[in-house]
C-alpha cells in the first residue's frame, strides 16, 4: 500500500497553505475511490496540512516526507458508499 | 440549504453547516449544537489576507515553532469534516468596493465597521452556496448555518444590530444561528421547528471571555488557539497602510493574490513616488523573494553578503538606480565599507553592476519605510 504509484500529480509548489490544501481538495473531488495523488508542495506546513485534511475526510495519507527538496504527500482517494455521493 | 422546514415523519438527523475559524467561539459553537445530536459539517475561507500560516511558512525564525492550521486542527478535534473555500476573488470586492464606501481613512483597518459586516455576509452567502451546491450534486444538503459570533464581542462587526443585517444580506435568513448569543437574539428557524432546544443555547455578550472558558471546561477542552484580534493581515493597521501606500502609487484601487503577499515579506521603503523597495529581512523572506525575481527588477549585493529586493515600479535614471542600491547597502554587510558593488537584474535578463556608498540609518528619512517604525 505504501509503495502505491500516483495516478495524479498535484504542483502546488511555492503556494502558501491553506492554498495547496485547497488545491488537493478540489482535485480530489474529481478523482474516484482507490484514485492515488501526489501533491508536491514547498510549503513545509503542507506536511501538517494535507495529511490532516485527508483524516478529516476520510482519505487514506500512504507517505509523506521530502525528495529532493521537495514535499511530497501521497493519498489514496477513499469515498464512503453509505452516503450518496460523498465527495470531498 | 434543503428546502423544506417541516420534519419529515422519518425525522433525519439534522444537519448544520459551521463557520469554522479556528478560534475557540466557533469551536464551542460546534460542541453546543452536536451536543443537542446535530450532524454539523465545517467551513473555512481563504481571503488571501489570512495571517496564519503565510509568515510563518516564509519566515525562517517563525519555521522552528511548530506549525498547524488551526481550522483544520479544530475539525479534525471535533470530529468534523471541514470544507476550505477559496474567496480570494470575491474578497477583492468587499476589500476594494464596500458597499456603504469607506470612511475618511480610505483604509478597510479603520473603516474596519463597514467591512467586517461585509465581510460576514459574504461569508455566508459562500457557506449557503456551499449547501446549496451539495445538494445539486446529490450530496447531503444542511438545514442551518451556524456561526460562534458572540453580540458585542467585536465591536466593529459582532454589535446586536449588525447581526440581523448580516443574517438578512447573506441570504441566509432565520436559518442562521449563533448558538453562543441565540438566547439574546430573535428566535431562528432551528429553535421555532424544535430542531435544537433554545433552551440549551446561550446568552453571552460583551467582550468578558469567562463564559466561553467556562464552557470549554465543561466540554473538556483545553488546547485551543486563542483570539488574537482577528485573523485578518487587514485588522494590522501597518499592513493596511502598505496596502493604501499601493493603491496610492498605482493610482487605482486594486491587487493581486502576489501583491497581498509580497506585502507581509520584508521591508517596505518608497524613496520615491513611482518605485518602491522589498527588502529581505532573513533568509526565509530571501528565499521567498527568490520566487518573485523573474517578475521584478532585483538588486543584490556583490560585494558583501546582503538582503535580496525586489523593485516595484521603475527607476527613471541611472541616479534612482544607484539610490536604491545604497539604501539595499545600508542593510547589508558593507554597511560601513567605503564602497560596494550591487547588481541590478531586470526581468529578461539584463544586468547592470552598480558601485555605490552605503547610505547611514540617518540619510534613510523615516517617511520612507512603510507601514513600520525604522530599526536599527
Amino acid at each position: 500500500m505504501k509503495s502505491a504509484v500516483a495516478d495524479y500529480q498535484l504542483d502546488a509548489c511555492r503556494l502558501l497553505c491553506p492554498l495547496p490544501v485547497i488545491k488537493t481538495q478540489n482535485r480530489v473531488r474529481e478523482l474516484a475511490h482507490g484514485d492515488v495523488l501526489e501533491v508536491l508542495a514547498t510549503d513545509p506546513g503542507v506536511l501538517n496540512d494535507v495529511p490532516a485534511w485527508a483524516r478529516i475526510n476520510g482519505h487514506q495519507v500512504l507517505e509523506s516526507g521530502r525528495r529532493d527538496g521537495i514535499i511530497f504527500v501521497r493519498l489514496q482517494v477513499v469515498r464512503d458508499t453509505a452516503v450518496n455521493s460523498p465527495h470531498q | 440549504m434543503n428546502s423544506s422546514p417541516a420534519t419529515p415523519p422519518s425525522t433525519p438527523r439534522r444537519r448544520a453547516l459551521a463557520l469554522v475559524s479556528g478560534g475557540l467561539d466557533s469551536m464551542l459553537a460546534v460542541k453546543v449544537i452536536q451536543a443537542q445530536g446535530v450532524e454539523v459539517e465545517g467551513v473555512n475561507f481563504f481571503t488571501g489576507f489570512c495571517v496564519e500560516g503565510h509568515t510563518h511558512a516564509i519566515r525562517e525564525r517563525d519555521r522552528k515553532k511548530p506549525k498547524r492550521n488551526n481550522a483544520l486542527w479544530v475539525a479534525e478535534q471535533l470530529g468534523i469534516k471541514l470544507h476550505i473555500v477559496d474567496i480570494s476573488e470575491e474578497y477583492k470586492d468587499v476589500v476594494l468596493n464596500p458597499k456603504h464606501g469607506y470612511g475618511a481613512n480610505m483604509n478597510p483597518c479603520l473603516d474596519c465597521k463597514i467591512f467586517m459586516v461585509n465581510q460576514a455576509t459574504l461569508m455566508l452567502d459562500k457557506a449557503r452556496e456551499l449547501a446549496d451546491t451539495q445538494v445539486q450534486q446529490g450530496e447531503q444538503g444542511f438545514d442551518f448555518i451556524i456561526t460562534g459570533e458572540v453580540v458585542g464581542q467585536r465591536p466593529k462587526s459582532q454589535l446586536k444590530w449588525t447581526m440581523p443585517v448580516i443574517a438578512r444580506q447573506s441570504g441566509a435568513d432565520d436559518r442562521l444561528l449563533r448558538p453562543l448569543s441565540a438566547k439574546i437574539l430573535e428566535p431562528t428557524l432551528p429553535e421555532r421547528e424544535g430542531w435544537v432546544d433554545r433552551s440549551q443555547l446561550h446568552g453571552f455578550s460583551g467582550r468578558n471571555r469567562k463564559p466561553q472558558m467556562e464552557l470549554a471546561r465543561q466540554f473538556g477542552l483545553e488546547d485551543f488557539a486563542q483570539p488574537a484580534g482577528g485573523c485578518c493581515f487587514l485588522t494590522d493597521e501597518a499592513y493596511s497602510n502598505k496596502l493604501v501606500d499601493l493603491w496610492q502609487a498605482r493610482n487605482k484601487r486594486d491587487y493581486e493574490l502576489d501583491d497581498i503577499m509580497l506585502l507581509k515579506v520584508g521591508r517596505h521603503l518608497r524613496p520615491r513616488p513611482h518605485f518602491k523597495l522589498i527588502i529581505s529581512r532573513e533568509e526565509g523572506e530571501g528565499n521567498f523573494l527568490e520566487g518573485y525575481r523573474y517578475q521584478f527588477p532585483s538588486l543584490e549585493l556583490v560585494s558583501h553578503g546582503g538582503p535580496l529586493t525586489l523593485v516595484d515600479g521603475e527607476f527613471a535614471s541611472t541616479e534612482e538606480a544607484e539610490l536604491a542600491a545604497a539604501i539595499v547597502a545600508r542593510f547589508s554587510q558593507g554597511r560601513s565599507a567605503e564602497r560596494v558593488e550591487v547588481q541590478y537584474n531586470r526581468p529578461g535578463g539584463v544586468s547592470q553592476l552598480l558601485s555605490v556608498r552605503p547610505l547611514s540609518p540617518e540619510e534613510v528619512p523615516q517617511d520612507w519605510y512603510l507601514g513600520e517604525k525604522r530599526r536599527g
